[in-house]
C-alpha cells in the first residue's frame, strides 16, 4: 500500500507541471515533450538518463541506511565533494600514468574521502550526543570551500591560462564509457551493484536488521541491546562512502577533471530520491531514473523553452511535499478509526 | 583605531541581525515543539521576494512587508504539510529547504544584475552624539532597530504572558494542553506562520540593508546556522542575540584578518562561520543533559489531537 504514495506523488506533481506551464504562457503539451520525451527520444539521451541517475542511485542507496533508523545525513553534497578531491588528487598526482590500477585506487580513496567527511559527524555524534543534522550540513559548504582554494591554488592545472580547474585525467584515471556514442560510464555499473548491496544489507544481514528496527522502534531495540552507537557510525559511513565514490565517478567521468563546483546539488536530491524510493533499493533505483529525468528535462527545457534551470529544484521540492502529503492519505486508509478521532479533535479545536 | 573598532562592531551587528531575526522566529516555532528545518528555504524565498517588490515598486518597505507574507507563506506550506498532514517534520524541513533553494532562483532570474540603494542609518539626534555608545546604538538602520524590538517582544511574550506560557505548554506537553481544552494544532501554526515571518525578515535584512542586491543562494547557509544557535542558545532569545553577535563577528574577522598580517586564502577563512558553528554545537551538547532539559520536550514529534 505504501508503495502508491510515490505514484500519486509523481502523478501530482506532474499535474503541478502542467498547471505551471499553462500559468506561464506555455503549451503544456510542448512543455511536456520538452521535459520528458526529448531528453531520451535517442541513444545519447538514455546514456545522460544513466549518467545522471548513476551517482543519484548511488548516494540514496547509501544515505537510506541511515535514514532508516533515523541517522539523518544530509551532508552527502560535502562527502561527495571529498571523494572527489580525495579520488580525484590521486588522478592528478598519477597524471602520467597509465597503469591499470590506478582507475581502482581512485575509486577507493573516493570512497574513503566520503567515509572520513561523514567521520566527523559520526564521532561528534556518538561521543558527544552533537547533532548530525547540522553538523553535516556545515561540513558541506566547508567541503565545497575546500574544493574551491585547491583548484584556485595549488591544483590549478600550470598550463591551464589561470581558469580555476585542474589538469584533466591521464585515460588511466578515467572511468571507461560502456556504450559507445554515449557518456555512460561504469559508474552505472557501481550503483546498480550499490543497489544489490544495500538490497543484501537491508534484507539479510543483521546490522541491516538491527537498524530497521532502531527507526520503527527506538526503545524496543535499546530493550533488545542493539548498540545504538554502532548504527550511527554504520549508517554514516555507508551513506559517506556511496557519496564519495559517486564524487569521484562524477569527476573522473563526465567531468574528466576538478572544478570549482562538481555537482549540480546530486547530495541534496538524493535524500529526496531516497524518500520517494521509500528507502528501499529497488524503489531507489526507479526513484534515480526519475529523477535524472527531472534534471536533464530541466535542461532541455531550458535550451528549448527558455526556462531557468531553477526549476528543476522547485519540482524537486513539490515532488517531496506531495509524498509527505499523500503519506497521510495511505496511512488514513489503513487506520480509519485514526480519521474519525482525528478530524472530530479538529472540529472541536477550532 | 577606535574608529575601526566601531567600524568593526557595527560590522558585526549587521551581519548577525539576519540571523537575530530567523533564529528568533525559529525559536518560537521550536518552543510550540514543531522542529522547521527549512528556515534556509523560507529566508532565500523572503530574501527575493523583498528584493523583486522593493526593485519594481520603488519602495523599500513595501519589500520588507513582502518579504514578511513571503516567509510566512512557506511556513504555510509547511505547517500544512507537517501540522495538518502529520508528515515527519525533517523530512518536510528539508524539502522546504530545497523547494525554497529552487524557488528563489527561478523567482530572482530577472533581479540578478540589478541593485539598489538599501535601507539608510536612522541618526537619533543628541543621544548619537554620545561617544562610542552614540554611533554603536543610535545611528543604525530601522530594521536593526526593529530586531532589538523584536528580542523585546519575544522574550516578554514568551515569559510574561499566558499565551507565551500556553506556547511553551503545547512544546512541552501537548496531550496536556489538548486535555484542558486549548487548541493545539492552533497555536503551533502560529507558532509557525511567526517563525517563516522572521525568517523572511532575515533574508530582507540580507537583501535590502546588508548587501542590498540579490544573488543566487546568497544566504549561504545562514537558516541552517540559525537552527544551531537556537540549539546553542538553549532555546533562550537572550542568548539567541549573544550567539548571533558572535557569528556576526566571526563573518567580519574573517575579512579583517588578511589586514592583521595573516596569510591565508580566502576560501579557507570562509570556512570560519561553519567551524564556528560546529564548534558550539559540540561544546553546548557534550553534557547531553543541557540539551534534554532545555530542549522542548515534544520537538519535532506530530501531535496527533487525540492519540
Amino acid at each position: 500500500m505504501s508503495y502508491l504514495s510515490p505514484l500519486i506523488a509523481v502523478g501530482l506533481t506532474l499535474v503541478t507541471g502542467l498547471i505551471f506551464s499553462i500559468l506561464i504562457g506555455l503549451n503544456p503539451v510542448s512543455a511536456f515533450h520538452a521535459f520528458f520525451i526529448a531528453p531520451i527520444d535517442d541513444l545519447y539521451g538514455l546514456g545522460e538518463l544513466g549518467v545522471k541517475a548513476a551517482p543519484l542511485m548511488l548516494i540514496a542507496v547509501g544515505l537510506a541506511i541511515g535514514f532508516r533508523s533515523n541517522i539523518w545525513n544530509i551532508g552527502a553534497e560535502g562527502q561527495l565533494t571529498v571523494g572527489a578531491i580525495c579520488g580525484g588528487g590521486l588522478g592528478l598526482y598519477f597524471y602520467e600514468s597509465e597503469s591499470s590500477w590506478l582507475l581502482p585506487a581512485m575509486i577507493v580513496f573516493g570512497a574513503i574521502g566520503g567515509m572520513l567527511w561523514a567521520s566527523i559527524p559520526a564521532f561528534l555524534r556518538t561521543r558527544f550526543s552533537t547533532n548530525e543534522i547540522l553538523v553535516s550540513l556545515m561540513l558541506n559548504y566547508v567541503a565545497v570551500l575546500i574544493l574551491s582554494y585547491l583548484v584556485h591554488g595549488p591544483w590549478r592545472d600550470p598550463d591551464g591560462f589561470n581558469f580555476p580547474e585542474s589538469r584533466i585525467f591521464s585515460d588511466a584515471g578515467t572511468l571507461p564509457i560502456i556504450l559507445a556514442e554515449t557518456r555512460l560510464h561504469i559508474g552505472i555499473l557501481l550503483a546498480l551493484g550499490a543497489v544489490i548491496l544495500g538490497w543484501v544489507f537491508v534484507r539479510k544481514s543483521f546490522v541491516g536488521y538491527q537498524m530497521q528496527v532502531a527507526g520503527m522502534a527506538e526503545f524496543a531495540a535499546r530493550y533488545a541491546g542493539f548498540k545504538r552507537n554502532r548504527m550511527v557510525w554504520t549508517g554514516l559511513l555507508v551513506g559517506g562512502g556511496a557519496a564519495g565514490v559517486a564524487g569521484l565517478c562524477e569527476v573522473a567521468g563526465p567531468i574528466g577533471q576538478l572544478l570549482p563546483s562538481v555537482s549540480p546539488g546530486y547530495g541534496y536530491a538524493a535524500i529526496i530520491v531516497a524518500f520517494v524510493g521509500r528507502l528501499h533499493p529497488v524503489g531507489i533505483m526507479l526513484a534515480s531514473l526519475l529523477m535524472s529525468l527531472l534534471y536533464l528535462g530541466g535542461e532541455t527545457a531550458q535550451m528549448d523553452l527558455g526556462l531557468p534551470s531553477a526549476i528543476t529544484g522547485v519540482f524537486q521540492g513539490v515532488l517531496l511535499f506531495y509524498l509527505l502529503a499523500a503519506d497521510l492519505f495511505i496511512n488514513f486508509r489503513l487506520r480509519m478509526t485514526q480519521v474519525v478521532s482525528v478530524l472530530s479533535a479538529k472540529g472541536s479545536a477550532s | 583605531m577606535t574608529e575601526t573598532i566601531i567600524g568593526i562592531l557595527l560590522a558585526t551587528l549587521g551581519a548577525g541581525t539576519p540571523l537575530v531575526y530567523a533564529a528568533l522566529g525559529e525559536l518560537v516555532a521550536e518552543k510550540s515543539g514543531v522542529l522547521n528545518l527549512g528556515v534556509e528555504g523560507m529566508m532565500l524565498v523572503g530574501a527575493v521576494c523583498g528584493f523583486a517588490v522593493a526593485a519594481d515598486s520603488g519602495n523599500l518597505w513595501f519589500g520588507v512587508g513582502a518579504a514578511i507574507a513571503a516567509g510566512a507563506a512557506m511556513a504555510a506550506l509547511f505547517g500544512v504539510l507537517t501540522l495538518t498532514f502529520q508528515a515527519n517534520q525533517v523530512a518536510a524541513g528539508l524539502a522546504l529547504t530545497i523547494f525554497g533553494v529552487g524557488l528563489s532562483a527561478y523567482i530572482g532570474l530577472d533581479y540578478t544584475s540589478e541593485s539598489l540603494t538599501g535601507l539608510q542609518a536612522v541618526v537619533i539626534p543628541v543621544l548619537s552624539q554620545i561617544p562610542i555608545v552614540g554611533p554603536l546604538l543610535f545611528s543604525l538602520d530601522p530594521l536593526l532597530y526593529f530586531s532589538f524590538v523584536v528580542f523585546a517582544a519575544v522574550t516578554w511574550f514568551l515569559y510574561r504572558t499566558k499565551s507565551g506560557l500556553l506556547l511553551r505548554a503545547v512544546g512541552e506537553s501537548p496531550q496536556s494542553a489538548h486535555a484542558i481544552g486549548y487548541p493545539v494544532i492552533r497555536i503551533r501554526y502560529m507558532a509557525v506562520l511567526f517563525g517563516g515571518a522572521m525568517a523572511g525578515l532575515g533574508g530582507a535584512y540580507l537583501a535590502l540593508v546588508y548587501t542590498p542586491l540579490w544573488v543566487e543562494a546568497m544566504t549561504a547557509g545562514r537558516g541552517w546556522i540559525s537552527l544551531a544557535l537556537v540549539v546553542f542558545a538553549t532555546w533562550r532569545p537572550a542568548r539567541v542575540m549573544v550567539g548571533a553577535y558572535l557569528f556576526g563577528g566571526v563573518t567580519i574577522v574573517q575579512f579583517h584578518i588578511q589586514g592583521f598580517g595573516v596569510d591565508l586564502p580566502s576560501q579557507l577563512l570562509s570556512t570560519l562561520p561553519y567551524l564556528a558553528t560546529i564548534l558550539v554545537l559540540v561544546l553546548i551538547s557534550r553534557n547531553i543533559n543541557t540539551i534534554r532539559l532545555n530542549a522542548p520536550a515534544s520537538l519535532a514529534k506530530a501531535y496527533h489531537p487525540a492519540a
